[in-house]
């Protein structure tokens, strides 16, 4: 009986795929594009070599973090679409770091730019948290203005006080010094940030699960009028909660920097952290759930800019494939648990 | 000359209002009913896009705009179908619904972009001579529309409706309204209204197409409602002075003083932010009781 039901799901899953696929294709061959071709490109490129899918593996890095900046605040009830401007804050603040420590050892170093990183993003969760714990402002809205203004931000160093001189004409900072990099794997291009997300996973089951803390935090999102009855500080964990997740999305922004680009420029995230948050609203904020989804959403990131190099279909696609297969997700009742039921079967 | 400059700015806030109180208004009758939608900014973004290539091709931009918004109640039909008959998340719809209007509108618009289009007549409202106050018709038509909004909301049976199943969906049923219907309707409201901001937008206000051409827009839409207090009278008070703040910046850059375009470039962002604080309290009690919560229907579905 049960094994029918998996089965039925194993094929409306697969169905499902076969439609977004199918839509896709069509949406490709309307612009004068040949979709087999595309996909072919896609797989071979991206899975069937090792080089393709050490890169699919850098994508996941960011959104394994910008997801864990949805979740945690999630956990305590609150709504932080605010990823993408704690992204940038975060390589700001990284970057400041970054370019101004003397000359210490990279094992020193790296700690300090990345702590950096993750109180710009911190900082950048912050103010929402502290709106929304006063009830002024609602975190939803105020996170999505936010998001507008970190860049601009960013804009004003890159193109002012920070830019390099040695290239004038692309506004961006001078590299960073090899002690403030991020190491790799070997000769790989797979970076430590990939590992610090797998780590950050594990720390967050931990917390949200195993201690004290996040049974208080999910009390908030479960309950806040119960909790304030007995007595757990909710306001506290209000700005607590997206303080967190905003370090998260800094860490992001920052190893993003110091292990892909060397310096800071405008051009640093395809909307990593809106697509955190869509990774971890799929996966239901359950941490293999987010592996798995970051890993589907990186391995379209990366299928894009294959496809922009080899067939020339503008980046934009990316977006639309990505909204075609929520769109389907969405559809399903009872949604949105799509990777926590396939995390589930995982296991069994 | 100091009269002057302050004329310029109303005139020019007038303009910048307009594109805003489009969805803004639009949203309004949506969140009304109980339903946010966070893809507005892709919305205006469709309705740019496809009514800017559309004058460029056909050169006659009323039909395009009316195309365009069009394109954005199709768009926004997805959306009401996830969410009205699907019960999916109204956040997570709305973003998605963003991505969408991204990246389609860039791959419409890909060819147009630094192309001029036929742009929408100007009608002088101080007569013939004057330069400021000149606007296009759906500029006049805009402020006409919210107040319109306004008398439909509060003054009509239908309005009571619309905004009876924003407040307690299951009451409106039993009451003998289909709450699913209502918003089916607003949720096609919506759409057009947002397309036709962005249409106005790019044919009346920008002229140009440019990939994200909306900055944000449509998220200072959402705004605009909390700080309107779900009232479309308000929401004009709150197109007005986003539309001051960016003419402002502008004429700021454009007088070459010593700060910095990007923090100029915040100005909008950073009012928007700060009216919603000075606003915010109070205002969980002016929001519809049901908005954002997903309506199951009365009936028991098979089990």
């Amino acid at each position: 009986m049960d094994k029918n039901r998996l089965a039925a799901g194993s094929f409306r899953l697969l169905l499902h795929v076969v439609l977004i696929v199918g839509v896709f294709a069509l949406f490709l061959w309307a612009n004068g594009k040949d979709p087999i071709q595309a996909v072919r490109d896609t797989v071979r490129i991206n899975l069937l070599q090792w080089r393709g899918l050490w890169g699919v593996m850098v994508r996941m890095a960011p959104l394994l973090l910008t997801a864990l900046a949805a979740a945690f605040p999630f956990r305590a009830g609150l709504i932080n679409v605010g990823g993408e401007g704690q992204f940038f804050l975060g390589a700001l603040l990284g970057t400041w770091a970054a370019l101004n420590v003397p000359g210490l050892p990279q094992w020193i170093t790296v700690p300090i730019v990345l702590l950096a990183g993750a109180v710009g993003g911190g900082l950048w969760g912050w103010i929402p948290g502290l709106l929304r714990a006063r009830g002024w402002v609602n975190e939803t809205i105020s996170t999505l203005l936010l998001n507008y203004l970190a860049p601009l931000i960013v804009g004003y160093f890159v193109f002012g006080p920070w830019r390099a001189p040695e290239l004038a004409i692309y506004p961006q900072t001078p590299e960073f010094p090899d002690v403030a990099r991020l190491p790799a794997l070997g000769t790989t291009r797979l970076h430590v940030g990939f590992f610090i997300g797998l780590l950050f996973l594990f720390a967050y089951w931990f917390f949200i699960h195993k201690t004290r803390w996040g049974l208080e935090m999910r009390s908030v999102g479960g309950n806040p009028e119960a909790s304030r009855r007995l007595g757990v500080p909710v306001s506290r964990w209000v700005v607590l909660a997206m303080v967190l997740g905003g370090a998260m999305a800094g860490l992001a922004g920052i190893a993003e920097v110091a292990a892909v680009h060397y310096r800071l420029k405008l051009a640093i995230s395809p909307g990593y952290g809106f697509m955190g948050f869509l990774v971890n609203w799929l996966a239901g904020s359950n941490p293999v759930g987010i592996v798995l989804m970051s890993f589907v959403v990186a391995l379209i990131a990366s299928g894009g800019f294959t496809l922009q190099i080899t067939q020339r279909i503008p980046y934009a696609a990316v977006n639309v494939l990505l909204a075609l297969i929520l769109f389907v997700v969405l559809a399903k009742p009872a949604s949105g648990i799509l990777a926590k039921s396939l995390a589930r079967r995982w296991k069994a | 000359m100091n009269g002057d400059w302050f004329l310029s700015w109303i005139s020019g806030a007038i303009l910048y209002a307009a594109p805003l109180l489009y969805p803004t208004v639009g949203e309004v009758l949506g969140q009304r009913t109980g339903m946010v939608n966070l893809g507005l900014e892709g919305l205006m973004l469709l309705g740019a896009s496809t009514s800017f290539a559309l004058s460029v091709r056909l050169g006659n931009p009323w039909v395009a705009v009316f195309l365009g918004a069009g394109v954005g109640l199709l768009a926004n039909l997805i959306y009401a179908f996830l969410v009205v008959k699907r019960n999916a998340s109204q956040l997570a719809t709305g973003l998605a619904l963003m991505f969408f209007g991204l990246g389609v509108s860039a791959l419409l618009g890909k060819p147009y972009v630094g192309q001029m289009a036929a742009a929408l007549p100007k009608y002088p409202l101080l007569g013939p001579r004057s330069l400021l106050f000149r606007y296009d018709l759906l500029v006049y038509v805009a402020f006409l529309l919210a107040a319109l909004a306004w008398v439909f909301l509060f003054r009509t049976r239908w309005g009571l409706q619309l905004r009876a199943v924003g407040e307690n969906p299951a009451h409106a049923y039993a009451a003998g309204i289909s709450p699913a219907r209502v918003r089916l309707a607003a949720a096609c409201v919506v759409g057009f209204l947002a397309g036709l901001g962005g249409a106005q937008l790019a044919l009346g206000v920008t002229q140009t197409w440019s990939e994200g051409m909306t900055a944000g827009r449509g998220f200072i839409a959402i705004a605009l409602v909390i700080f309107s207090r779900w009232n479309p009278l308000r929401a004009i008070v709150g197109a007005i002075l986003f539309g001051g703040a960016v003419v402002l910046q502008l004429q700021l850059q454009a007088r070459g003083i010593g700060i910095s375009p990007f923090f100029l470039d915040m100005f909008p962002y950073v009012l928007t932010l700060f009216v919603l604080l000075l606003w915010g309290r109070g205002v969980r009690h002016t929001a519809p009781a049901s908005l954002g919560r997903v309506y199951f229907g009365t009936e028991e579905r098979g089990g």
